[in-house]
């Protein structure tokens, strides 16, 4: 079984309240000079290697159902 | 009589206040079903406020895949009027019926009170019972009804003319006040306020949004 990792993050120019109010509080806790975004994480098991092929279907499901991409990126990374 | 159909999502809260709506405004009320590829022979489909399937992952985004949503969209093309409301706009949105996408509400706050609007656009199938500029009182209730597009996306809405409906005071961060859109046809309009709670003077501020009702069955007897 192999692991791969689909990264969902708030597009740079759409606001991000969530991260907005988290950075908000850790400054409240005394953590200074952080800034946060705040993004969704997937684990996805895959049965079998991680080919190019398995790839790019993890790639297509991000774009179709994990991702809105009208206000989010992501990222695929094999874990 | 038209048949207007109005979609129960597992989920969907306000699938009853719709049809109650519907019925009301004289037409027959059809509910659909989530599951179930059949739009029942409607002349137009309401998608209800709610949290469809439990609004996991994105508000909408996992409804947009369900049976009923490949009928409703193949019908939106056609022509069909399509009303998106709360939960029904996000899931428009999500379905690519329309532009943009809505994210959490710029103040964290859920947010629920009477929203002033202003009817910006009554050259769709929702709002031609409305004259352009009226000020309308309609109940707001959500989370993430903070409407956001590219720049290049809201000047072509504003450009087509495809803002329908403006806050008057926003509240939730709304790129350009925007409360509701069109497609470019003018057959697919979804909001964030309410109408079907604003059609009894007994449970609501106004009856404004009994003129929502009164538009889409002006649009469908003009046209039969």
């Amino acid at each position: 079984m192999s692991r791969v990792v689909v990264n969902v993050m708030p597009k740079p120019e759409i606001l991000d309240p969530q991260g907005k109010a988290v950075t908000g509080a850790l400054q409240r806790l005394g953590f200074q000079g952080l800034s946060v975004r705040q993004g969704k994480r997937f684990e996805i098991e895959v049965d079998g290697e991680v080919t190019e092929e398995v790839l790019a279907q993890i790639e297509r499901a991000a774009d179709t159902l994990l991702a809105n991409t009208v206000i989010e990126s992501f990222d695929v990374v094999t874990d | 009589m038209p048949r207007i159909g109005v979609v129960t999502f597992p989920g969907s809260l306000d699938d009853h206040d719709a049809l109650r709506a519907v019925q009301l405004s004289g037409a027959e009320a059809v509910p659909l079903w989530h599951g179930s590829d059949s739009i029942d022979g409607v002349d137009a489909i309401i998608l209800p406020g709610g949290f469809s399937y439990g609004d996991y992952l994105r508000c909408g985004a996992i409804a947009r895949f369900s049976p009923v949503m490949s009928t409703v969209i193949d019908a939106a093309g056609k022509g069909m009027p399509v009303l998106g409301i709360c939960n029904g706009f996000q899931l428009l949105c999500e379905a690519h019926l329309l532009e943009g996408a809505m994210i959490r509400n710029a103040g964290q706050q859920f947010v629920c009170r009477d929203e002033r609007l202003r009817v910006e656009t009554i050259d769709t199938t929702w709002t031609c019972a409305f004259t352009k500029g009226d000020e309308i009182t309609i109940v707001l209730k959500n989370g993430e009804g903070n409407y956001q597009a590219s720049a290049e996306t809201l000047r072509k809405l504003e450009d087509n003319d495809q803002v329908v409906f403006r806050y008057l005071d926003n509240p939730n961060g709304s790129a350009n006040d925007i409360a509701g859109i069109t497609n470019e046809r003018g057959n697919v309009v979804g909001l964030m306020p309410h109408p079907e709670h604003n059609v009894e003077s007994l449970t609501g501020p106004s009856t404004d949004g009994a003129r929502f009702f009164a538009s889409v069955l002006q649009f469908l007897s003009v046209r039969a």
